[in-house]
């Protein structure tokens, strides 16, 4: 708890038109660390992720990135500050092929991967660099998403349920791609259900509730708490 | 002389030429109205009076200035492009995201006051405006003379459409705007500044139709409702080749004019009726156009 968070949310309230979904979200990120946020469908967690990127736009409170504001700045400034964002639909592109969809965010900061090292990682999007970027299976689409945001040097990724849907193999394909990204210092904000996905890269968790922060741990906990989250997750 | 199915051979080629000039400009028109719908959402009713002040902004070059057809081409798109950069700025952008019958009856409403205002300035008859001297005069093809002006026309509306779908398909710009089409709001999340893209969408739009009214007032005079006259049919096109569809515009602009031609050989009873009894068709079999993707 020593050293100043990276992404650092106090008190962060938002509305979808007049239905306020979050009520006082408080939440730290310090630099190399990967963050969890665990809790039902609807409790939210992808709302918090959009209104950290700016996308939910009615919002109150403090969104600080390195100490500076975030709220203040229009949707295509805050990329630049340093965020890079993996929906939870993935979001490719169906008008660009393969590559187009991994070139097309702006570089926001150097350190950025290069396309070599990306396609070394994802050799299944190198093969299928000229493709229709829907034509690529769910598994690939969810790569070509994390691959688009590594290229871009964003500081911090916010990634939402990158396994929804997904066969078992991939998962724990995408799981040996995050653990990769941690060794690299990566900085992450991962939205997941399947908390035994989670428990392999996460370093802290935070537990939500109707769009309130009920609970927060650290990763070696969640053995401890399993019965406790299967009560709120009810799973 | 020789005849096919019956015609005269002179004749029907005159009317294939009629037809591929008529669609070099349902071609370029409809290119930019299908950019800016794909990307705006806004149905661009001001585009036949965008057309119109690309041809009279040659013209006042020419009478005020001395400044000729060949600068005209380069001036008159860039002139029209920044007047619809402020329209985009001021008035459309206010626009996004509701109805998009708002930006339809704006776009009328500033179509009807650019005619009007034209009018009132210049009269209703049409303005001559000479081609250059370097496209006057005629080629002989060997089975029919070509107007050397009207060749230049399709040459260059097939040079602007290519240039134009390589834009789009091609470059960086080009992969912005088609994926802001889909999503614009993943594209500004990712750090692109898509307000400035749709300003900028606006202006190249406008521009385009400028050109081609740059093109037109040798043929076709400047007068103030050449562009009205005009408009009808590139909205039919547009809606035959697909809303949106880059590709589809190009190719059914250079189609339907070279059928209309047609028809005027060979029925013209039906000549000014029949782009709309194909638009019926298409409409009827396949709602999202030859090119559209269904939704």
């Amino acid at each position: 708890m020593s050293s100043a968070p990276l992404l650092e949310v106090r008190g962060l309230n938002a509305w979808y038109g007049e239905s306020h979904v979050l009520h006082g979200v408080d939440l730290d990120i310090r630099e190399g660390e990967t963050v969890t946020l665990l809790g039902r469908n609807g409790a939210g967690k992808t709302t918090t992720l959009r209104a950290i990127m700016g996308i939910l736009r009615r919002r109150e409170g403090v969104i600080r990135l390195r100490g500076r504001d975030l709220l203040g700045l229009p949707l295509h400034k805050v990329a630049k500050a340093g965020l890079g964002y993996v929906p939870e639909e993935r979001g490719i592109f169906a008008s660009l092929n393969v590559s187009e969809n991994l070139m097309l965010p702006p570089t926001v900061a150097e350190g950025g991967m290069s396309v070599e090292e990306i396609y070394t990682l994802f050799p299944n999007l190198h093969e299928r660099r000229s493709s229709q970027g829907t034509k690529l299976s769910g598994g690939e689409q969810q790569m070509l998403a994390i691959a688009r945001v590594l290229r871009t040097g964003a500081k911090i990724i916010l990634l939402d349920e990158p396994t929804e849907g997904l066969a078992p193999v991939i998962v724990q394909r995408i799981g040996d791609v995050l653990v990769e990204l941690k060794k690299r210092g990566m900085t992450i904000l991962l939205v997941e259900q399947n908390f035994r996905f989670a428990r392999k890269v996460a370093d802290r968790f935070y537990l939500m509730e109707d769009g309130r922060m009920v609970n927060a741990f650290p990763g070696h906990e969640l053995d401890a708490r399993m019965d406790e989250l299967h009560e709120v997750l009810g799973v | 002389m020789s005849t096919i199915f019956g015609v005269p051979a002179p004749a029907l080629y005159g009317q294939i030429l009629i037809g591929l000039i008529n669609g070099s400009f349902y071609a370029m028109l409809s290119l930019g109205l299908a950019v800016i719908f794909g990307l705006l959402r806004i149905i661009n009713f001001a585009h036949g009076a965008q057309y119109m002040l690309g041809a009279f902004a040659a013209y006042l070059l020419l009478s005020y200035a001395g400044i000729g057809y060949w600068l005209a081409l380069v001036l008159a798109p860039l002139i029209v492009g920044a007047v619809a950069v402020v329209i985009e700025r001021t008035m459309l952008s206010r626009l996004y995201g509701i109805d998009p019958l708002y930006g339809l009856l704006l776009t009328f409403g500033l179509a009807l006051i650019l005619e009007g205002a034209f009018r009132y300035w210049f009269g209703a008859a049409g303005q001559p405006y000479a081609a250059p001297a370097q496209l006057t005069g005629a080629l002989n093809l060997g089975f029919m003379f070509m107007p050397i002006y009207r060749g230049w026309v399709v040459v260059a509306s097939l040079v602007i459409c290519l240039g134009t779908w390589l834009l789009i398909e091609k470059t960086r710009l080009g992969a912005y705007l088609r994926a802001a089409t889909e999503n614009a709001t993943l594209v500004q999340a990712f750090g692109v500044n898509v307000p400035l893209l749709l300003t900028l969408t606006y202006g190249l739009g406008a521009a385009l139709a400028a050109l081609a009214g740059v093109l037109a007032a040798p043929i076709y005079q400047v007068s103030p409702l050449m562009g009205s006259n005009l408009i009808i049919i590139v909205f039919a096109v547009v809606v035959v080749g697909g809303m949106g569809s880059i590709l589809g515009a190009i190719v059914t602009g250079y189609v339907l004019g070279v059928l209309e031609g047609l028809t005027k050989v060979f029925y013209p009873e039906a000549s000014s009726i029949v782009i709309f009894v194909i638009m019926a068709i298409v409409l009827l079999v396949r709602p999202a156009g030859l090119f559209g993707r269904e939704e």
